[in-house]
């Protein structure tokens, strides 16, 4: 059995929460320009410059593109052939967060508790999904979450009768309420299906697929293309000032669920989308 | 597109009212970051009737809480935080004196009411272009609350900070003014 030690992991996680802040990826300047051609508002395109300048200046520099470095949202895929050592891999992966914040000089947005709201000075603990993989390398994923985006997401519990109508209407009425605040364009990720926690988990997953591409499955990659027109339409833009690019992506992605029930969660980023992956 | 302005901080009441939704203007002079704690400690002193640790009278508040600055730097990254969790608090520091805020996305009626009462805007800075932000920002110096960590009160000295009228004097409400004019059935 292959060892993985947890020092490897840290270090890792160190190293992606800091090019995850400061570097966005080729899809995201991509996107930028892609839409800065189609974008009908003068304003609207000169805000998607703006944008484009900043990750630029950001990426030059090693310096966050957004002030809010978000919670940590970390996925492990973890094979079952790999074993764990030098200790445990949740106090690996939070000190390598702890170590990248301060480094990095990214800001600290964590509170301990929720009610009584003291921060915890060093970003932990992150948010941490585990997948047992079928592959042989570990993956580490690191998703800097904003929370001017995350607040604005919503899940519902549908009905089966409001069907596939139900949860077009739910998507736009979610992005359509969000309006400015979550710093569009956004990216959407749409989990429906599973229970509640399975629907927030697949919108959240979504999330970290390339902007713009494509579900494999044909019905849903339509319901995609089909949801982004629909939010393009709002007339939101780029900072809310109004124009046609509102989301540069919406992803979808189901799961099974029970005869009675139709989750749906909405999960809202941000344009300064963030997110940074590595294998070990 | 509309022209750029170029103004000082702190506004006057004059300049303020020349102001109209969808205006681009660069900032220059002194503003004042603070966000939700900040707010929160500032109405609870207002309500004690103790006194503020600065005066935001005529001043332009910014809700931004900044990444930590590199060795060398005044500041780190500083760009908007969403303004709607300052609604609370906004109409009784906008009925004390202050005038100019600076955030992004909708305020509420009661914020928008005590504006068109008192002659104050309500800007937007462009959310998560915070790196470049950081650039305008020529001095910052923590003047009050410091315990609150990115949420303390910075004087920052700036220099074309770029924003644009969302919310005039008058009421005008440019992310309502630009929706309607792109929205499409």
């Amino acid at each position: 059995m292959r060892e993985i030690n947890v020092k490897d992991i840290t270090e890792l996680v160190e190293k992606l929460c800091i090019d995850a802040c400061c570097k966005l990826g080729d899809d995201v300047f991509a996107a930028f320009k892609k839409f800065k051609a189609s974008e009908q508002s003068e304003l609207g395109k000169s805000i998607l410059s703006t944008l484009e300048e900043n990750a630029h200046i950001a990426k030059d520099n090693m310096e966050p593109a957004c002030q809010d470095t978000g919670m940590t949202v970390v996925f492990v895929d973890l094979p079952q052939s790999v074993q764990i050592v030098g200790g445990h891999i949740e106090d690996a992966i939070n000190e390598g967060v702890r170590r990248g914040y301060e480094k990095g000089f990214l800001r600290k947005s964590v509170v301990k508790d929720p009610i009584n709201r003291v921060n915890t000075k060093d970003n932990t603990p992150a948010i941490i999904h585990y997948e047992i993989s079928r592959g042989d390398k570990l993956r580490i994923s690191v998703m800097p979450k904003g929370f001017g985006s995350e607040n604005m997401s919503q899940l519902k519990m549908l009905k089966p009768s409001d069907g596939i109508e139900g949860v077009k209407n739910f998507v736009i009425k979610t992005v359509s309420e969000a309006g400015a605040n979550p710093c569009p364009p956004v990216i959407i990720g749409v989990g429906i299906g599973g229970t509640m926690d399975k629907a927030a988990s697949l919108a959240k997953m979504s999330l970290m697929r390339p902007i713009g591409s494509v579900n494999p499955d044909p019905q849903l990659a339509a319901l995609e293309a089909e949801l982004l027109e629909k939010i393009n339409k709002l007339g939101i833009g780029p900072a809310g000032f109004g124009g046609t690019t509102t989301a540069m992506a919406v992803h979808v992605d189901t799961y099974a669920t029970h005869i009675a029930g139709l989750p749906v969660a909405v999960n809202v980023g941000c344009h300064a989308y963030r997110l940074a992956a590595a294998d070990l | 597109m509309a022209e750029r302005i170029n103004l000082t901080a702190p506004l006057t009441d004059d300049v303020i009212k020349t102001l109209k939704a969808g205006d681009m203007v660069f900032i220059s002079g002194t503003i004042y970051t603070g966000r939700d704690s900040a707010h929160k400690k500032m109405v609870e002193l207002l309500e004690k009737g103790e006194p503020m640790p600065f005066d935001f009278t005529g001043q332009v508040i910014y809700y931004a809480g900044p990444c930590p600055a590199k060795p060398g730097r005044p500041i780190g990254s500083v760009g908007p935080t969403t303004s709607l969790r300052m609604d609370a608090y906004s109409p009784k520091l906008i009925r004390k004196g202050l005038k100019s805020m600076i955030g992004k996305g909708f305020r509420n009626k009661e914020v928008m009411d005590a504006m068109v009462e008192c002659g104050g805007v309500y800007f937007a800075a462009i959310g998560g272009a915070a790196a470049l932000m950081a650039k305008c920002v020529q001095t910052a110096e923590v003047i009050a609350f410091e315990e609150f960590g990115t949420e303390a009160v910075r004087k920052l000295t700036v220099k074309d900070l770029p924003v644009v009228v969302a919310i005039d004097s008058k009421g005008n409400d440019m992310y309502k003014i630009g929706m309607e004019k792109f929205a499409k059935n």
